[in-house]
């Protein structure tokens, strides 16, 4: 495969896309999914092959606005129609290319589309994910051959240097640093691997990507393969997302049919290759530890580091391990260069991030937006704000390792160091928004629940910390505690944070921390009033009614 | 150079110390005579870094580091007794305490326990933390050994012995958090077990009461733990 013949491919698949006539697009990723998009587009199907017109009915990715799913376009025209039913295929197929239908029209000059700058979410909505053609057209591809092509593996490490990028996985380690750390290793066998093990409650990122546009990732970690000069590379995939495994087999099938994954890339000395391994549903797999333990077929629980991975991954050999995001965003840096990158977020931030934005908030959904945007912003004008009247109260980040963040800080801008600021971390990506119906001691008391079930017990801090931790957060919510409990809960908070092997245990004592340093004041009363403001916990005393 | 002929210099509790460049900060400490409380260390098996109760404090490093897999670097200064590292290292035994079942007059190790020893070491009297007291099994399915679950605090020396000294790998892990539990073979009773070969290494490095030899009970010495060592030599390890 050389440039060429990958332009010759994006040509014919842009001319034959062109000549099918109107395409009617049907959002096939989870969320559109879960409300049968999947009928939806059997019923398009059936309505286009009846009527005269020529139009096309296709299966694509994530159009981002989940809660009005399922989503339909229509292209040419880019018409978006939303919570559309079996029912309205008819009308639908006869309108495309005519007036488009004014009661199922979604706006997409509101804020929610406007304010997106999208990068690693490009493609999504737009390409068949069961399609390689469709990505090249898009210019896919086109990265990884000017960087095989073109550019040494020591090149490729100072553009992804350059261009600022930081780990998506949440902890934001600069990437171009990793990769280079990796590349200087000296060993014949180095390895590969992507994280998609995302079990952040109320994160949905990763899923949609590979979902969306799984080629994007596959095209990274070629290029990350070529750069730290690895051969192989693990995808592992949690299996709660059986269709990005689907979709991800496809994939990879596709791309090594094209020549683009395998032996001798598109005619260079360079080959690669890349499996799929699935993850057996624990949370702390995707600590890099216990991810490695767990391909390597072992029991998945972290061990002390260092040695870090890029010294001594997989069996031993030097790994570079990066979340799928990560991954997602090397195309478009080697294709269109660091500067083009950097010059978006924050001086220490660069590029976008995908937050999944969820909770109480009027436009749940899929976002991408340039680091730096205020929380304020992504909330109110991206997210549409709080529905039904209701006060907002605190933004979750950064799932179980991260925080709340209450009203008074929603004018600071997303990027990694200011949310470590405010207690809370950027994380993989969650944004779970709450108003004054949720109870903050019921939240903490919930993120130490997943931490305790999702604790490996290898440590003993984590394992025994997290449910003492939980029993007193659970007698706080029932109305049980003295101060002394509340004493107990803040020095294992401390302990616990401090002495624990790995991330899941160093982290878990955040959402407690967090809560208790914005709304101290609601455990506060659950103790000592035996009240619960929003009415969540049962405290024994009358609780208040939800308004 | 051959990290064994490599000699480091550092500081653990203000003490001059050299060390070999392979030795960790546990193995350096003890040659110099400085004690570090360790509980899933085991001497003639590999390390896990899992119990935390080894946490030292390195000057310029912010993360407590657990002296047993953390290789001595030169000019390290280690702290090893801070008021914060022993007020961590109790409020770790009272979780353990607090785990499972730790009753030590009824306890088939009580005086031979490394686990009650810690504790007194520590001057721990109580408990803060509410007992947790999980109704956990008793296998006494083997015709010598018996394993009490309520005296496990999984710090996985009979897993490690048994995979890499007898060979076995008889005992695992399953289970996840506070539902972790120590197995034999899948999960079945001990005494129907195809791989143990009944060579009690398992029993002997348990620092607790968990796994016990049924005719020791109540003797003055339930558990010998030397073979270890005199193993390893006779093996021509280094440990």
């Amino acid at each position: 495969m050389t440039l060429e013949e990958l332009e010759r491919i994006a040509a014919g698949t842009k001319n034959a896309r062109a000549a099918g006539g109107h395409e009617v697009n049907v959002c096939l990723a989870a969320g559109c999914l879960s409300q049968h998009s999947d009928a939806l587009k059997e019923a398009l199907e059936k309505e286009a092959r009846k009527a005269s017109a020529s139009c096309r009915v296709r299966g694509t990715g994530c159009m981002g606005l989940c809660s009005a799913g399922p989503l339909v376009s229509v292209e040419p025209g880019g018409v978006l129609y939303r919570n559309v039913k079996p029912e309205d295929a008819p009308a639908i197929v006869r309108s495309a290319g005519g007036e488009p239908l004014r009661r199922l029209q979604c706006s997409r000059d509101q804020a929610f589309f406007q304010r997106q700058v999208h990068i690693v979410t490009e493609n999504s909505g737009k390409l068949d994910p069961e399609k390689i053609e469709e990505y090249i057209a898009a210019d896919g591809y086109k990265g990884m051959i000017r960087a095989l092509t073109e550019m040494t593996p020591a090149a490729v490490v100072q553009e992804i240097s350059r261009s600022g990028l930081r780990g998506r996985g949440g902890a934001g380690y600069p990437t171009g640093l990793k990769w280079g750390t990796v590349a200087k290793t000296d060993s014949a066998v180095k390895y590969v691997v992507c994280n998609a093990d995302e079990g952040d409650p109320g994160a949905f990122m990763d899923r949609s990507v590979l979902e969306s546009d799984p080629q994007r990732v596959l095209e990274g970690m070629i290029i990350a393969g070529y750069a730290v000069g690895a051969s192989r590379g693990y995808l592992y995939v949690r299996a709660e997302y059986p269709l990005a495994l689907k979709r991800l087999e496809t994939a990879i099938g596709e791309a090594r049919q094209l020549g683009l994954l395998g032996i001798n890339i598109c005619g260079t000395a360079f080959s690669f290759d890349i499996e799929v391994r699935i993850g057996g549903g624990a949370y702390v797999c995707g600590e890099e530890t216990a991810l490695i333990a767990s391909i390597e077929g072992k029991r998945g629980t972290p061990r002390p580091r260092p040695p870090y991975p890029a010294q001594s991954g997989i069996w031993g050999m030097p790994t570079l391990i990066n979340n799928v995001e990560t991954f997602a965003s090397v195309p478009a840096i080697v294709r269109r260069g660091a500067e083009w990158y950097a010059a978006l977020g924050t001086p220490k931030s660069k590029g976008t991030k995908v937050f999944a934005l969820s909770g109480k908030v009027k436009n749940n959904g899929l976002i991408e937006v340039p680091m730096g945007m205020t929380l304020r912003e992504i909330i109110f004008e991206i997210g549409g704000g709080v529905p039904e009247g209701r006060k907002f109260k605190a933004v979750q980040t950064g799932g179980p390792s991260g925080g709340c963040i209450p009203e008074q800080f929603l004018d600071r801008p997303v990027d990694y160091e200011s949310l470590r600021e405010l207690g809370s971390i950027m994380g993989s990506g969650g944004m779970v928004v709450m108003d004054d119906t949720s109870c903050m001691v019921n939240v903490a008391r919930f993120f130490m629940e997943f931490c305790m079930a999702e604790s490996c017990g290898k440590c003993i801090p984590c394992r025994a910390g997290t449910a003492q931790m939980h029993e007193m957060l659970t007698r706080i919510c029932d109305g049980r505690a003295t101060h002394k409990d509340l004493e107990m809960l803040i020095s294992l908070c401390d302990m616990v944070g401090a002495t624990s092997l790995c991330g899941l245990g160093q982290a878990a004592p955040n959402p407690v921390l967090s809560t208790l340093r914005y709304f101290q004041d609601e455990y506060l009363e659950h103790i000592e009033a035996k009240r619960c403001r929003a009415g969540v916990c049962e405290c024994g005393a009358a609780a208040e009614v939800r308004a | 150079m051959n990290p064994a002929a490599e000699v480091k210099t550092l500081v653990i509790d203000e003490m001059d110390v050299s060390a070999r460049a392979d030795q960790t900060i546990l193995e350096a400490a003890r040659d110099a005579g400085a004690w570090i409380p360790t509980l899933c260390h085991l001497d003639g098996v590999g390390d896990i870094g899992a119990c935390r109760m080894c946490l030292v404090e390195v000057k310029g490093s912010n993360r407590l580091l657990p002296a047993c897999v953390t290789r001595v670097e030169e000019g390290m200064a280690v702290t090893t007794h801070s008021e914060r590292l022993v007020k961590y290292r109790r409020m770790i035994l009272e979780l353990l305490f607090a785990e499972r079942n730790h009753v030590c007059a009824v306890c088939v190790a009580n005086g031979a326990c490394e686990l009650q020893t810690l504790a007194q070491l520590h001057g721990l009297d109580h408990v803060q933390f509410p007992y947790r007291f999980p109704a956990l099994p008793v296998d006494g399915s083997h015709e010598r050994f018996s394993m009490d679950h309520n005296r496990c605090v999984l710090c996985t020396r009979c897993v490690r012995v048994c995979g890499e000294v007898e060979g076995a790998h008889t005992w695992d892990l399953m289970g996840r958090g506070v539902h972790s539990r120590v197995i034999t073979d899948l999960s079945q009773p001990w005494g129907t077990s195809e791989t143990c070969t009944s060579c009690g290494k398992c029993v002997q490095v348990c620092p607790t009461g968990a796994l016990f030899e049924k005719n020791k009970v109540g003797t003055k010495l339930p558990k010998s733990r030397d073979f270890l060592m005199h193993l390893s030599v006779m093996r021509g390890g280094d440990r």
